[in-house]
């Protein structure tokens, strides 16, 4: 895309999006969404199990991300962040790309 | 039938129970808004089953009723005693579509759907049509629900929660919980809330900031779903808002909870629970209000009313109907509370229950007799400890089996309602005692004898009201229907006002029919239970009612049936008395074990009052002297003729029944003993003095006495005896 002048940032998490993690891993998205120029590439394609503080911080590094006019996408997940993204119905707000696997991979 | 339609039956039947109350109470007081409510309710809950096992005839059928009530609680049409008596019709035939859904035929044969077409049309006619309607034509009822006072379309339930901000630190995950709501039925939308989450800053990621409101589809009850929450009760904000409220609940919710209402209203109408019509209709009455007064030169008093009194006024519901609404809402979560606490469980698996916990009582008998005989202390001690526990488990299985007798007495409302009606007597029933209980099997088999007496007492007692006045009684008649527990038993009376028996035409009677021999003295109990013989009637004319003499030998019997006694009681012009008494239960009973001779004899505990040794001057007579009291004795080894000597020492056991007392003389006393009642064979079904077998410890078998036979036949002889000495005092 030309329009975009500034490579995207990129924050991966590598353990679980639970309550034990939660404090932080909103710290990292912070910073990460802080550091982030225009756009934050969140990589959950490590997370194997999220709770509800987790989603929480997806909610609010979404709304934060709104609110300082930048974007924050999910660019990858795993297939409980995608069900309880589902399940809690945002897929529609958060707007990013969900991939179903073919067989519950 | 499959399950869930017997299911549906069991339940309906209960409704229309509940629905003949109501209209019954209606009666009495008309335009009661919690009685309308509650008949609504009743023809809602079975048309909505009906639906559900999709048996369309009963949907029909209740539709039509449905909407006149519907009328009636809109207050409409108003109800009056003919509408009373074609909804009771209707509630009738609607037990009778039960009836036909239960036999498993296809639909109602063409009687009965005939019989369901003219009370339809009746409805139709009188009620349904504007014309018809008495007499409040002002405002179609239609109208009213479209504008806010009638129930949302979505049928589903709506569920809005807050969770608290120490969930998730407490180590819930209100995920767990929304997904267990997944397994009682269906999410079918559900909406996240998170705007109570603070900026990214203030953001405590340990504390939970969301709320959901979802719209879920299930057959549960209020009280399963708020269960679902019960973990996290005390630390959420739970509103559940069952199907098809009332649009007002839903302004009421939006209004109660914290985000903005334009907002919540929105998401409202996006899961589904409301249409974008509904809403905005709620919300703009309630800014229109304001603005409205202030047109009419009027500064508004209260900017921020509650809906409900916003819409009370402009009219649009009556300030009486949104109270019920609330009531009706409570009332629904209390009896929906209460419902959860009962479980249904099929009455033969019951049975099977009690037959075992019989054969442990049996066996429990044989370890303690046999741990007796070792002498070895220990073992003796959890014998008995075992001994006991069986007594207890005994005592909870039988309580099982007790239900209240008061929705027996109940049903007699109609009945007495119709009879009266048809006889044109003025009747009024009153119940007590309705809260003691007695044995299922028990309480059905007595229905009928009871609608007997009842029905006798209607027909033959109480007489038309301007007999009473002349003989200086209230026009009012008195029926009662009473119970209560004595000593053992339980005692069921049915009692009136009314002329009571007429002892010479009984007498009479009793003389023609060649049941008495003509100038035989009997004395006026004898004569009353002469009327418990076949073939007697002393009622001059048939009614349709009773009067043709078959009942009361038929009540006798079945009462007898049930190891009870009928005695009647009777004042001429005070009124008379039945009381049925019957014992507590069919199966088992604590026993006292007497000895005679080799045999064995369980006298019932309950009836034994205490136990004297016989002294030497009771073995010639038969009677003793009781601490003044003459007791008459029954010698067992006389009565049951059995051969041998008596030992030096007899002893008597003092016995009981409906007041009367006397004594058994046996051998030996042996204490108690639990007992399993085994019925005796049909063989010896007539002998009387034996109410049946037990087995014992030893495995020999003992016989259970009928204190009551054994008691009567006491009191008759003397009764005999004291005749036989008057006669001869006369003679000499």
């Amino acid at each position: 895309m030309p329009a975009r002048k500034k490579k995207p940032h990129r924050v991966a998490i590598g353990e679980d999006l639970t309550i034990y993690h939660a404090a932080a891993q909103k710290q990292q998205f912070i910073d990460a969404l802080a550091a982030a120029p225009e756009q934050l590439d969140i990589d959950l394609s490590g997370v194997a199990e999220i709770d509800t503080a987790g989603f929480q911080l997806l909610m609010l590094v979404k709304r934060e991300a709104r609110r300082l006019g930048k974007e924050a996408r999910i660019v990858a997940h795993g297939e409980a962040v995608r069900e309880l993204i589902e399940f809690y119905n945002v897929a529609a707000d958060f707007g990013d790309p969900l991939l179903i696997p073919a067989h519950g991979a | 039938m499959d399950e869930i339609t017997s299911v549906f039956v069991t339940e309906s039947r209960e409704q229309i129970a509940a629905l003949e109350s109501a209209l019954l109470q209606l009666e009495n007081s008309p335009g009661d808004d919690d009685t309308l409510n509650a008949i609504f309710r009743s023809a809602h809950t079975i048309k909505g089953g009906a639906g559900v096992i999709e048996c369309s005839y009963i949907v029909a059928f209740t539709h039509v009723v449905e909407n006149v009530l519907d009328r009636l609680r809109e207050h409409a049409i108003n109800a009056d005693a003919d509408l009373i008596a074609l909804l009771l019709g209707c509630a009738d035939h609607i037990g009778n579509l039960l009836g036909v859904l239960e036999s498993g035929a296809a639909g109602p044969d063409a009687e009965l759907a005939a019989d369901g077409d003219a009370l339809l049309a009746h409805l139709q006619r009188d009620w349904l049509s504007n014309e018809g309607g008495a007499g409040l034509p002002s405002v179609p009822p239609v109208l009213l629900e479209a504008s806010g006072g009638g129930a949302v379309e979505s049928d589903c339930w709506h569920i809005s929660v807050r969770f608290g901000a120490d969930v998730l630190r407490n180590g819930m995950d209100p995920l767990s919980f929304l997904r267990y709501l997944g397994s009682i039925g269906r999410i079918v939308h559900l909406e996240t809330i998170a705007d109570a989450m603070p900026e990214a800053a203030d953001m405590d990621p340990e504390t939970c900031y969301l709320g959901f409101e979802i719209s879920f589809a299930s057959g549960a009850d209020k009280a399963a779903i708020e269960r679902v929450f019960d973990f996290v009760r005390d630390d959420c904000t739970l509103n559940i808002l069952p199907p098809h409220s009332r649009l007002s609940d839903y302004i009421a919710l939006i209004n109660t909870l914290p985000e903005d209402s334009m907002r919540l209203g929105e998401i409202l109408v996006r899961i589904g629970a409301l249409t974008q019509d509904e809403l905005e209709d709620g919300l703009r009455q309630q800014t229109a209000v304001p603005a409205g007064g202030g047109e009419s030169g009027e500064a508004p008093a209260v900017t921020s009313q509650p809906i409900g009194e916003i819409l009370v006024e402009r009219k649009v519901v009556q300030a009486e109907l949104v109270d019920a609404a609330v009531a009706r809402q409570k009332q629904v979560t209390e009896k929906k509370a209460a419902e959860a606490r009962l479980i249904r469980i099929q009455a033969d698996k019951l049975d099977r229950l009690i037959d075992l916990v019989g054969e442990l009582v049996i066996a429990g008998a044989s370890v303690n007799l046999l741990a007796g005989r070792t002498g070895v202390g220990e073992l003796i001690e959890a014998t008995s400890l075992t001994g006991r526990l069986v007594e207890s488990i005994r005592d909870a299985a039988l309580q099982l089996r007790m239900v209240q007798i008061g929705e027996t007495f109940n049903r007699f409302h109609r009945v007495v309602r119709d009879t009266s009606r048809e006889m044109g007597k003025e009747i009024e029933l009153s119940i007590s005692g309705g809260d003691t209980e007695l044995d299922k099997s028990m309480v059905e088999k007595i229905g009928d004898p009871l609608m007997h007496l009842v029905r006798n007492a209607m027909d033959h007692g109480l007489e038309l009201p301007s007999a009473r006045e002349a003989s200086g009684k209230a026009a009012r008649g008195r029926l009662e229907l009473n119970a209560f527990h004595d000593s053992g038993s339980i005692v069921i009376e049915v009692a009136d006002d009314g002329a009571g028996l007429n002892r010479e035409r009984i007498l009479a009677k009793a003389v023609e029919r060649g049941l008495v021999q003509p100038g035989q003295a009997l004395s006026d109990a004898e004569v009353y239970t002469l009327i418990f013989e076949p073939g007697f009637s002393t009622a001059e004319k048939v009614t349709n009612i009773s009067g043709r003499g078959v009942g009361m030998d038929v009540v006798r019997r079945n009462i007898q049936g049930l190891r009870g006694s009928v005695d009647v009681s009777s004042e001429p012009g005070k009124g008379s008395r039945f009381a049925i008494r019957l014992p507590l239960t069919l199966a088992i009973i604590d026993g006292f074990l007497v000895g005679v001779g080799n045999a064995a004899y369980v006298i019932p505990l309950d009836s034994v009052v205490e136990c004297i040794e016989l002294g030497a001057d009771g073995s010639v007579r038969d009677y003793v002297n009781l601490r003044g009291e003459v007791l008459p004795l029954v010698r067992l080894r006389h009565l049951f003729g059995m051969v041998g000597e008596p030992p030096a020492r007899q002893n008597v056991v003092v016995v009981q029944y409906a007041g009367i007392k006397s004594g058994i003389v046996v051998d030996q006393l042996m204490g108690e003993f639990q007992t399993v009642i085994k019925p005796l064979g049909n063989l010896f079904r007539n002998i009387r003095g034996i109410g049946g077998s037990t087995i014992l410890g030893s495995g020999e078998v003992a016989l259970i006495l009928d204190v009551q036979a054994l008691v009567q036949r006491c009191a008759s002889r003397e009764a005999q005896r004291a005749e036989g000495a008057l006669l001869a005092a006369a003679a000499t």
